[in-house]
């Protein structure tokens, strides 16, 4: 450790800072998927007909009931084969990390709702309103507000898993940090740097959260 | 249109095994105001539900109007614009003003301009005497305050109907007179209303007809006078007994 060596993190700088911008692009990208595809999972999880209930409940039960990696390699040499040429690793790593973020933010979806007060929804009714009139203007503002905390917790663990997508040689951070321990075969200075970038980013994530979370 | 405005015939209601409400026939005149008593469970509250279909009855005929509730064909939403509700909790929607609890449905459902429906509000809490309150958060409101907001939301509707699901239960008792108070002349206005209360002295100055259930059935109906002095029944006996 005395002999920490500063010029590796100095090579591999510019490349560590392309990773980061291939890591938020990525989590970004895949958050907003899965949260628009969370927002099927979750009404779907609700709904009172069995048809949409079920195959809901088993997708939520297999993103969340087997490892991310096994997903991501699974869609990767699997799924994106099937559909593309040849497979598209960012493609793949995007399709794997939204589909999985989608099984969680469907639960937080569903949860936040269902923590509204059944008074409201009937309040609503009394006064003539549609099924979606009543969750657009009476139950998801509420409900939204609640989500809050528990999506920005599921955006951190996002940006920290997309470390995985490295094994599909995706260019992110962890990626070239294993590029670097492989080139000059020392773990300390690649690791560490990777950290401190992770740190950085999911800390000013957090904060903005906070900020978000006040401001509404 | 004469006739009842609201009829009730044969309406059964079970929750699980559990029958609520059984063989209930009712009709309403306009311009009635119908108060019902009876214990906790007796299955008035699910009764008046049963009249804006927030509870789907079981079996039985729910007429608004001549129109059948029960009907496929019937706009549910359209029937409920109609039937104005109150509940015992309020139910005003925290993240607005009163201003926008009072003009969310007249805008969204009925699809008025806003300034009409914000001219309709303003009058609305004249009414109730909550001018000041217009751009109050629910939650800065006393109970009393937000029933009455919860009755001028209701009437913002120009509904035909107003049904009262034990509006002054969870008000401390200082506050009950002032919702009475608009309730009163709500009815005084020629307001139809079906009313499930515990205040019997409103029951007795305001209500054109009372009624008394139990366990699911009506056990008793009279006007006040006819109820409270003279009980037909040996179980409204004992009830009224209790309460008065």
């Amino acid at each position: 450790m005395g002999d920490f060596r500063f010029d590796i993190i100095g090579d591999y700088f510019p490349l560590f800072m392309k990773g980061m911008g291939y890591t938020i692009g990525i989590s970004i990208v895949s958050i907003l998927l899965g949260a628009i595809l969370g927002l099927a999972i979750g009404f779907g999880k609700m709904s009172p007909r069995w048809y949409l209930s079920w195959p809901v409940s088993g997708y939520i039960n297999f993103f969340r009931g087997t490892p991310l990696i096994l997903q991501i390699l699974i869609m990767h040499f699997m799924i994106v084969p099937l559909f593309l040429d040849k497979t598209n690793a960012i493609a793949a790593a995007i399709a794997a990390l939204s589909l999985n973020s989608a099984a969680y933010t469907g639960e937080i979806y569903r949860a936040g709702i269902q923590s509204i007060d059944p008074g409201q929804r009937e309040a609503a009714y009394s006064l003539g309103m549609t099924r979606f009139q009543a969750m657009r203007h009476v139950i998801l503002p509420q409900a939204v507000k609640r989500m809050i905390p528990a999506f920005g917790n599921e955006f951190i663990v996002l940006v920290k898993d997309s470390s995985l997508i490295s094994v599909i040689a995706v260019p992110e951070i962890m990626y070239w940090a294993n590029a670097a321990k492989g080139q000059y075969l020392r773990v300390w200075e690649p690791y560490l740097t990777a950290a401190v970038i992770y740190f950085v980013l999911t800390y000013l994530l957090n904060k903005l959260l906070q900020y978000v979370e006040r401001k509404v | 249109m004469s006739g009842p405005i609201i009829q009730v015939k044969g309406l059964n209601k079970f929750f699980g095994a559990n029958q609520v409400l059984r063989d209930i026939d009712l009709e309403v005149a306009r311009q009635e105001v119908v108060v019902v008593i009876g214990p906790s469970g007796s299955g008035k509250s699910t009764m008046l539900r049963c009249l804006n279909l927030l509870e789907k009855p079981d079996s039985g005929e729910v007429r608004i109007e001549g129109k059948s509730l029960l009907d496929p064909a019937t706009k549910i939403t359209e029937m409920r614009a109609e039937a104005g509700m109150v509940f015992q909790r309020f139910n005003l929607f925290p993240h607005m003003s009163v201003l926008e609890n009072i003009t969310l449905a007249p805008i969204r459902v009925r699809g008025w301009p806003a300034e009409k429906a914000k001219a309709k509000a303003t009058e609305l809490l004249r009414k109730v005497g909550l001018s000041e309150k217009a751009a109050a958060r629910p939650d800065s409101l006393s109970g009393g305050q937000a029933q009455r907001v919860a009755i001028a939301r209701a009437l913002a509707m120009e509904p035909k109907i107003m049904l009262f699901d034990e509006p002054t239960s969870a008000l401390d008792p200082e506050m009950v007179g002032e919702v009475l108070n608009v309730m009163k002349e709500l009815a005084s206005e020629g307001m139809t209303m079906v009313v499930v209360t515990h205040e019997m002295g409103f029951a007795r100055e305001v209500g054109d007809r009372v009624l008394f259930m139990e366990q699911g059935r009506i056990v008793e109906t009279g006007t006040p006078q006819e109820l409270f002095e003279a009980p037909r029944q040996e179980r409204t006996r004992a009830f009224l007994s209790k309460v008065l």
